[in-house]
């Protein structure tokens, strides 16, 4: 069997690596043909990480092991079981449409944007298969910049602040993880996640693990009050690095929840669930409202998308089957669906160079295919059954109605304000008479808008028809990662 | 082809057609989408027609078609309950569908949007045939929120008016927060019963009656009562019960054929439908059986008010839509499900005619719907205007229309109820009663009979908001004619919708409330049959119709029609008067009991409050200020101080480290 999870991490890398050795600034076409064969060889080469998947198995599957600092008995250790497969998939699938996105959307520097890209997609892909302390600690601080790269060269006017903002934001909590793998490196004498899962600790301690890494992970889901790092890198970042923040990046954080801070900690984790689901309904309903008011249609969605992570952090404390499996469906569709929406602005965006929603109005007239499209994931955005961001939200309630009826409601509110949010700024910007002659002047998808979103859409549609694959890969792993956490480490 | 075959027939060909004419609408042309989605909508139809009959032999069908999401002992299905409650739905739906896809031939006819309508009509029947031939709570979710998405799409149809556009979001977020019960709903129905398939949740709920959630501040409710009401709490959205009716009325924004079809004759009924379909767990709730009977009662009455204030033609069809609906549900309450289904099938029969009869009349008048620029249509439309007649005798409940028989076997049921809240709802029908046969007969006669007040530049005027004239194109022709009765795709629909209105009262009544129609698809407790009793004084049609002849509803109809007749025809003057004199009833009916200004000041404005406040405060000051770059300037303060000590010259580090060894030798010495 071929080195799968190799494949997925190194082959974008190598690809990245060679769109900046063959760049020419006056032939960027070459820069982008290359991107895109690195893009989809580094697609395909995760689909047999499904299809190869044995669904019956919770063990780590795919496995490679080789040595890399024996002296710290550190490991290139990768493997993956069913609760990260999806996100490799979901990672190599989207460094596809950011690349497809940015063709003819980029004109400056257009292979060192790709490479950025393609280089960061093999990174992720090397944190989702890490099982190595040392391993995912570099993958995870690696991936920071060429995101840092994308969001501070070709974003917005505040790029900059923006930027900087999001490095020291997730950096500062990432040093605190890194001092909680050296704490129980020594312990365990060992950076194996494996080992880390079987090591007892006692509760203060793990209190202690807890805060540490509690702090690294919410700040990339974003949990409130630590979000506001995300509005703010998104509004500044271009397209692609949009796509890539909501779509994969924010995974990480959550990621990071279910590899680390249940398994090790499952003492903690359940002592304190309690906070983390308050914050998590915070994240429901506080963003909700702010999400409301927004005039910055990337911000709209940014604080979106932090509400809808609300739901993941919530579906994990509630340490029922059907609460993980919402939440992880919720993060897969998350993917899809923030990437839709982040496309779509940037349609609009790459027209009128503007984000307001002040400033639109009425784009049906003129762009009535495209508003068709924004309308799938607008509804898909609000939970509309059919739609995979429907599956995520109602297993979270079912499972949260579970635990406490009180808590069921206070999550089901997102069904009124996400369909408010999302259908008031669609209203504004798509619906009405044309607003002004800029919209007026529109032209429709091109063929490569058009069919970039309708593959999204596909997407979109198909999880929310038939979730069921989807589940089936998770349902082992996560029945054995809450039978993991119901025993005490004590 | 067996059931299952047939019911997926039956449901996925008007998809087909909807994709197909969705997609490829503008390249295939008008003639050929609207023959595809006829096509498919009739299909439809006919195996409906033919399911019905085998569920009256006897055959039913419960069986999944592929499983959505499995997860450990949970699998949740896509799958199909057909039996005669579904069956009955199933003609029903497919029936009016198709009545107005023939009828949307003609008032859609110069609309550049034309093929995108059938595309969402057909869209829409299929995601009406997935609600009602649902075995199970999720497809049931599905098929209630597919309606409400076509139901949005469809009021915002003219999506350059910035009526539509309003009314479409506020009745996508009505309905949302009737979804917000109703999923909850579903949450306790699978937390208690640990499946949400009906057969095994009614198999296992007669065991909870005695079970608790818990409630505010400690108290414990009964498990089955919260469930019921939160259940029912999505009916009152979709079913546009007080106080979340407020969406219905402004979606006449939409072309008249979906006012006909989703909102009065199929949509509006899913709610109605929904809670009949559980009528085993509501029946084991006495409590939430008399919420819904003094929700339903309060809608039947005070919708009814505001119908006889409305000038806009399709406005008044509309609060009669939701008082009717009011009555379904107080029919609900008392435990006489059948009654409310054999009134939901009446109503829609009658109500999409008076809709679509209402339609014909605003196509001959150039989309003008306020009736007070009507009158003496009678004359120039006449199969229109018959058939309005069949419509509102058959809504006002005068013998031997179809009305006439489910109303009164509503009226007598909660007359025999013995529920909480049924002596208020016995006093809401019946006024009720005399309200609705007034406002039909004066909406009859403002729009048929009288003067003639059409014609002469009535265009353009801001009176209501409910006209505007958008952008389809039938202000450019004919202006100067007579009206002119509309074609015959308009009409044969309305002649085809008018004989059920006459015949399926009495052709029904007998089979659906008084026999075996329903079998186990109903099911009610021994304790709450009052149609059983109302069985017991049942001696057939004629003695059904002597009897209503001879008792009060019958007589407060005539009244209503009599009133009508006089202040609108005879003495026009009456109702001007009346208005002065009831200065503050006609104000507050005028305004909707001002429910509309406070949800516009209070949910909308005070959501838009409470984010800009958590915006402003929350995330700018107390966050990102103080917090973020709080902590950053922190740092910039310290790293300022520090440099101060960093000067870089030899003799500033000396005298420091001087000072320090004298203050470790100090601490060392005396320690």
């Amino acid at each position: 069997m071929l080195p799968y999870l190799s494949l997925a991490i190194w082959v974008p890398i190598l690809a990245g690596l060679a769109v900046l050795v063959v760049h020419r600034d006056d032939d960027a076409s070459r820069a982008r043909w290359i991107a895109l064969a690195g893009a989809l060889a580094g697609f395909l080469v995760t689909l047999p990480l499904y299809f190869h998947f044995d669904v019956a198995s919770g063990a780590l599957q795919f496995v490679e092991r080789g040595e890399w600092i024996p002296r710290f008995d550190v490991w290139y250790h990768l493997g993956v079981d069913g609760i990260s497969v999806l996100f490799i998939l979901l990672n190599s699938f989207t460094t596809v449409l950011v690349v497809w996105a940015g063709w003819e959307v980029i004109e400056s520097r257009v292979s060192q944007y790709m490479a950025a890209f393609l280089i960061m997609s093999g990174l992720i892909n090397g944190a989702f298969s890490a099982m190595d302390g040392v391993l995912f600690y570099v993958f995870f601080e690696a991936m920071l910049i060429p995101m840092y790269l994308i969001i501070g060269i070709w974003g917005g006017p505040r790029r900059v602040y923006a930027a900087l903002k999001f490095f020291l934001y997730t950096l500062l909590g990432s040093l605190l993880m890194l001092v909680a793998f050296v704490y129980l490196y020594n312990v365990t004498e060992s950076f194996a996640l494996q080992d880390w899962y079987r090591v007892p600790l006692s509760l203060p301690v793990q209190y202690a693990l807890f805060v540490a890494f509690f702090l690294a992970f919410a700040v990339k889901v974003p949990m409130w009050p630590v979000h506001t790092w995300l509005p703010d890198a998104h509004v500044e970042a271009p397209t692609g690095g949009s796509v890539v923040l909501a779509a994969i990046t924010l995974k990480i954080g959550a990621y990071g929840f279910v590899r680390f801070i249940l398994p090790i900690l499952p003492d903690a984790s359940r002592e304190l669930s309690a906070f983390v689901i308050t914050l998590s309904l915070i994240a429901v309903i506080y963003i909700g409202f702010v999400a409301l008011v927004q005039s910055d249609m990337k911000k709209l969605i940014a604080y979106s998308s932090i509400s809808h992570m609300g739901f993941v952090t919530l579906g994990f404390f509630l340490f029922s089957p059907l609460g993980v499996e919402g939440a992880l469906v919720q993060m897969i569709s998350h993917g899809f669906v923030s990437a839709a929406m982040f496309l779509c602005v940037g349609v609009l965006y790459d027209r009128m160079h503007s984000r307001q929603i002040a400033d639109y109005g009425g784009v049906v007239n003129t762009m009535p295919r495209f508003a068709a499209f924004m309308m799938l994931f607008a509804m898909a955005n609000a939970g509309l059954p059919a739609t995979s961001g429907f599956v995520g939200e109602f297993l979270v309630i079912l499972a949260a109605v579970k635990v406490n009826f009180w808590l069921g409601f206070a999550a089901a509110t997102t069904l009124v304000l996400g369909a408010a949010y999302t259908l008031w700024m669609y209203k504004r910007v798509i619906f009405g008479a044309v607003a002004n002659p800029g919209v007026g002047a529109l032209a429709d998808l091109s063929r490569r808008e058009f069919w970039l979103l309708a593959v999204v859409a596909a997407a979109v549609l198909a999880m929310g028809l038939w979730p069921k694959p989807f589940v089936d890969v998770m349902h082992v792993s996560v029945t054995d990662l809450l039978a993991h956490v119901a025993r005490s480490k004590l | 082809m067996d059931m299952k075959t047939l019911s997926l027939v039956v449901a996925l060909a008007p998809l087909a057609a909807s994709v197909v004419v969705g997609l490829f609408g503008p390249r295939i042309g008008r003639p050929a989408s609207h023959w595809l989605c006829i096509l498919g909508v009739g299909a439809s139809f006919l195996l409906s027609l033919i399911v019905w009959r085998d569920v009256q032999s006897g055959q039913t069908f419960n069986g999944d078609v592929y499983t959505w999401l499995a997860s450990g002992d949970l699998r949740l299905a896509i799958g199909f309950l057909v039996d005669p409650l579904t069956a009955t739905m199933m003609v029903v739906v497919t029936f009016v569908s198709l009545m107005v896809h023939v009828y949307t031939i003609g008032y859609m006819e110069e609309d550049p949007g034309y093929t995108r309508f059938f595309s969402y009509i057909s869209l829409f029947t299929f995601s009406m045939l997935m609600l009602v031939m649902s075995n199970n709570f999720v497809q049931l979710f599905f098929g209630w929120e597919a309606v409400g998405l076509v139901s949005y799409l469809l009021i915002g149809f003219w999506y350059t008016r910035p009526t539509a556009i309003y009314a479409n979001l506020k009745a996508f977020l009505a309905n949302r927060v009737g979804d917000f019960g109703f999923v909850l709903g579903i949450g306790l129905v699978l937390a208690a019963t640990g499946s949400l398939d009906y057969a095994a949740v009614f198999a296992k709920a007669p065991a909870l009656v005695n079970e608790t959630v818990g409630g505010w501040a400690g108290a414990a409710w009964s498990l089955l009562t919260v469930t019921c009401i939160c259940l029912f709490v999505g009916a009152m959205g979709k079913s546009a019960q007080v106080p979340l009716h407020v969406w219905l009325p402004d979606s006449m924004e939409g072309p008249t054929p979906i006012s006909a079809l989703i909102h009065a004759a199929t949509m509006v009924t899913a709610g109605i439908f929904m809670v009949a379909r559980m009528s085993p767990l509501f029946e084991l709730s006495e409590t939430a059986l008399s919420f819904v009977t003094v929700i339903g009662a309060t809608t039947a009455l005070s919708m009814a008010f505001l119908g006889i204030v409305q000038n806009d033609i399709k406005r008044v069809v509309a609060y009669s839509t939701l008082s009717q609906l009011g009555y379904m549900t107080v029919a609900l309450g008392v435990s006489a499900y059948s009654a409310a289904i054999f009134h939901l099938m009446t109503h829609a029969f009658f109500k999409a005619l008076l809709f679509l009869g209402a339609g014909s009349v605003i196509i001959a008048l150039h989309h003008e719907q306020d009736l007070r620029r009507m009158g003496g249509l009678r004359r120039y439309m006449p199969i229109t205007w018959i058939t309005a007649v069949v419509g509102s005798l058959a809504l006002a409940g005068v013998p031997p229309f179809a009305g006439f028989f489910s109303k009164d076997a509503i009226i007598e049921a909660v007359h025999l109820s013995k529920i909480p809240g049924h002596g208020y709802a016995y006093f809401a029908v019946m006024a009720g009663v005399f309200i609705t046969a007034f406002y039909s007969f004066r909406m009859l006669f403002l729009a048929f009979h009288g003067a003639e007040r059409f014609g002469g530049g009535a265009h353009g005027d801001g009176a209501h908001a409910g006209t505007g004239h958008g952008d389809h194109g039938h202000d450019d022709h004919g202006h100067g004619g007579p009206p002119r009765e509309s074609p015959w795709v308009v009409t044969v629909p309305l002649v085809l919708l008018a004989i059920p209105s006459v015949v399926a009262g009495w052709m029904f009544i007998e089979p659906m409330l008084f026999g075996d129609y329903f079998g186990k698809s109903i099911v009610v407790r021994p304790e709450h049959a009052v149609l059983w009793e109302l069985k017991n004084e049942w001696h057939g049609i004629g003695a059904f119709v002597t009897h209503g002849v001879l008792s009060l509803p019958f007589w407060l109809a005539i009244a209503g029609i009599v009133a009508a007749w006089y202040c609108y025809l005879v003495n026009p003057g009456v109702p001007e008067a009346l208005k002065r004199m009831a200065g503050p009833v006609y104000t507050l009916l005028d305004n909707k009991y001002y429910v509309d200004k406070f949800n516009d000041w209070f949910f909308a404005g005070g959501s838009r409050r409470l984010g800009g406040t958590l915006s402003d405060i929350g995330d700018r000051t107390l966050i990102d200020g103080v917090m973020v770059n709080g902590s950053a300037r922190v740092v910039g303060f310290a790293s300022a101080l520090m440099r101060h000590i960093q000067s870089g010259y030899v003799y500033h580090y000396a005298f420091t480290m001087i000072v320090g060894v004298f203050a470790l030798l100090t601490w060392w010495v005396g320690r």
